[in-house]
């Protein structure tokens, strides 16, 4: 009998979560912040879901009720997918070490 | 058009390229390389989308438009928001990742061949539980968020709203959902699907409310986790590798942050969830509170005690971030170094309005990030410093919290502030903090009260040294 896509997807979903624990306790605690606007950012993938729901439309009706929500998903995952990696990048540019030469 | 097996290698990447992107934030020097990576793993998911769908007709200009429309006003508020507030922006980020998903999930629904689901009225069961399931946590993540960033953008009060029968209700409402989750996949009704929607929009708000403005920390961070399930769920539908992968990550970030920001409270998650601290407790603080003696002074006598001190523990809290103290606190940090001042920062993992909020608005003002230390690290210090200038701080300061067991805070590891050879409180009045009670540094034989403005009291001080 062949396995079931869905174990192999439950599979990868249950070690990832491991992978995930394991990762985020070694953040440091000083860049907590950072990494929840990275996660925000990472979790807009969800975009990929949109972008099908968008172009899901035929040529003659690029617009229908479906589409129409795609689109809607596509802003709204962009605006976290930039915003998100770009306050991430202007936080971690000002961590800086301190500054040897100072007497 | 691209190879299904192709593109699941591909998705595979940019989900690896996460992890890694969050395993650069172990430490500020390789935290930069890791945002890369996050970059890299998004580019890459959405190409190979593109590529897969092998769609390029009228339909990918308006993807196009409507990606770079997002993302400019994605850029524009990045650029624009200040670093104070951080904790709104990530409150409202997580409500548009809620949404999206939400709308993802309408979408599948509605046009369920388009992603290889089957036939509308007929989806296959299996991914229209997932479908359903990704579409609820979507909806409480994304009422809840928008609470949450109304609660921290002070346009609704943060002081927790309590009812009578709030629990019951709530618990009613949770039951229904599953139970409308089980009948939505056994009859595959649309109005079912509406139904489930309005119901999980309604459950978000209302496990929001009765949470207090102190209290934010865990519960962005709780939303945060739940952003990653709802992304989970849609990954599953949509059986797509990238979306599985980041959305464990995600569930698992905001699980352990909400655990660490509990643990430092000594409160359970429950005890949050459920509500209505600091809304019960602020009468029976202010019950108690007898006229004691506190010495205060001013800028002069801090400024005094300053300067004949060799070290100096600084502790940051909420307050600071209020009253935009920080970069005024750099610099009179820096004319202290420049008097051989040995100065360090103290942060307690609740402080501010979100985990890391005290950090970044520190390295904002250029402070060094190795000169600002975790509640462990620095704890014993406290006992060999001479002074300890705790500025917009409280709770986390009281050392009741070790004593008295009849305390609501009692266990909660606090800074021992009150080792250090002389204490500089800033504080605008002798209000009692968040928890509401008493804070029994202020009376301690050693502690100078600075009742004043924090920034302009960093200010004062600075000229004065």
């Amino acid at each position: 009998m062949e396995i079931d896509p869905l174990i192999f997807r439950l599979s990868i979903f249950i070690l990832s979560i491991f992978v995930g624990y394991y990762v985020v306790w070694s953040v440091t605690p000083s860049l907590h912040t950072p990494l929840m606007s990275v996660t925000n950012a990472i979790s807009s993938v969800i975009i990929v879901g949109a972008i099908i729901a968008g172009l899901s439309g035929n040529s003659d009706t690029i617009f229908n009720t479906s589409s129409i929500f795609g689109f809607l998903a596509i802003a709204l995952a962009a605006i976290n997918i930039f915003g998100g990696f770009l306050v991430t990048q202007r936080m971690l540019a000002m961590y800086k070490k301190k500054k040897k030469d100072k007497k | 058009m691209i190879s299904a097996n192709l593109s699941a290698i591909f998705y595979l990447v940019s989900g690896v390229l996460f992890i890694l992107a969050l395993r650069g934030l172990s430490s500020p020097e390789t935290s930069r390389q890791g945002n890369l990576f996050g970059i890299l793993g998004m580019v890459i998911a959405i190409t190979v989308t593109f590529l897969s769908t092998g769609n390029f007709s009228t339909g990918f200009i308006f993807v196009i438009i409507f990606i770079l429309a997002g993302g400019s006003i994605g850029a524009f508020i990045a650029y624009r928001i200040p670093m104070t507030a951080m904790p709104e922006l990530v409150a409202g980020f997580h409500s548009l990742v809620g949404l999206a998903a939400v709308f993802v999930a309408i979408s599948a629904f509605l046009n369920p061949e388009a992603f290889n689901l089957g036939t509308p009225g007929n989806i296959k069961l299996g991914s229209l539980i997932e479908m359903s399931i990704g579409a609820a946590v979507g909806a409480i993540t994304f009422s809840g968020s928008v609470i949450a960033f109304l609660k921290l953008q002070g346009i609704m009060s943060g002081s927790p709203i309590v009812f009578k029968g709030q629990h019951p209700l709530n618990a009613i409402i949770l039951i229904s959902i599953i139970v409308l989750i089980y009948l939505l996949c056994s009859t595959q009704s649309s109005n079912l699907f509406w139904i489930l929607l309005a119901v999980s929009f309604l459950i978000g708000f209302l496990l929001i409310i009765p949470i207090g403005g102190a209290d934010m920390p865990v519960v962005i961070s709780m939303l945060n986790s739940y952003s990653g399930w709802a992304a989970a769920g849609i990954g599953f539908t949509l059986e797509n590798t990238a979306l599985i992968i980041t959305g464990a990550l995600v569930g698992s970030s905001g699980a352990i942050l909400s655990y660490i920001m509990c643990k430092g409270m000594n409160r359970s998650f429950f005890n949050v969830i459920l509500g209505g601290f600091g809304a019960t407790d602020e009468t029976s603080g202010e019950k108690n509170k007898e006229q004691r003696p506190v010495k205060s002074g001013n800028a002069d006598d801090a400024a005094f005690l300053m300067k004949n001190a060799s070290s100096v523990i600084i502790v940051p809290g909420y307050g600071m971030a209020v009253a935009q103290a920080q970069h005024a606190l750099r610099e009179m940090v820096d004319t202290l170094k420049k008097n051989d001042i040995k100065v360090s920062y103290a942060i307690h993992p609740v402080a501010g309005r979100m985990p890391g909020h005290m950090n970044v608005l520190l390295a904002e003002a250029n402070v060094p990030y190795d000169e600002v230390f975790e509640l462990e690290e620095i704890n014993n210090d406290f006992a060999n410093a001479d002074v300890a200038f705790v500025i917009g701080a409280n709770d986390v300061t009281n050392p009741v919290a070790k004593t008295d067991p009849q305390s609501p805070i009692y266990g909660m590891p606090v800074l021992d502030v009150e080792k250090c050879k002389s204490v500089l409180f800033v504080k605008r009045s002798l209000s009692p903090g968040y928890a509401g009670i008493d804070n029994d540094l202020f009376y301690k034989e050693n502690t100078l009260m600075l009742f004043a403005d924090a920034k302009k009291m960093t200010e004062d001080i600075t000229k004065n040294l």
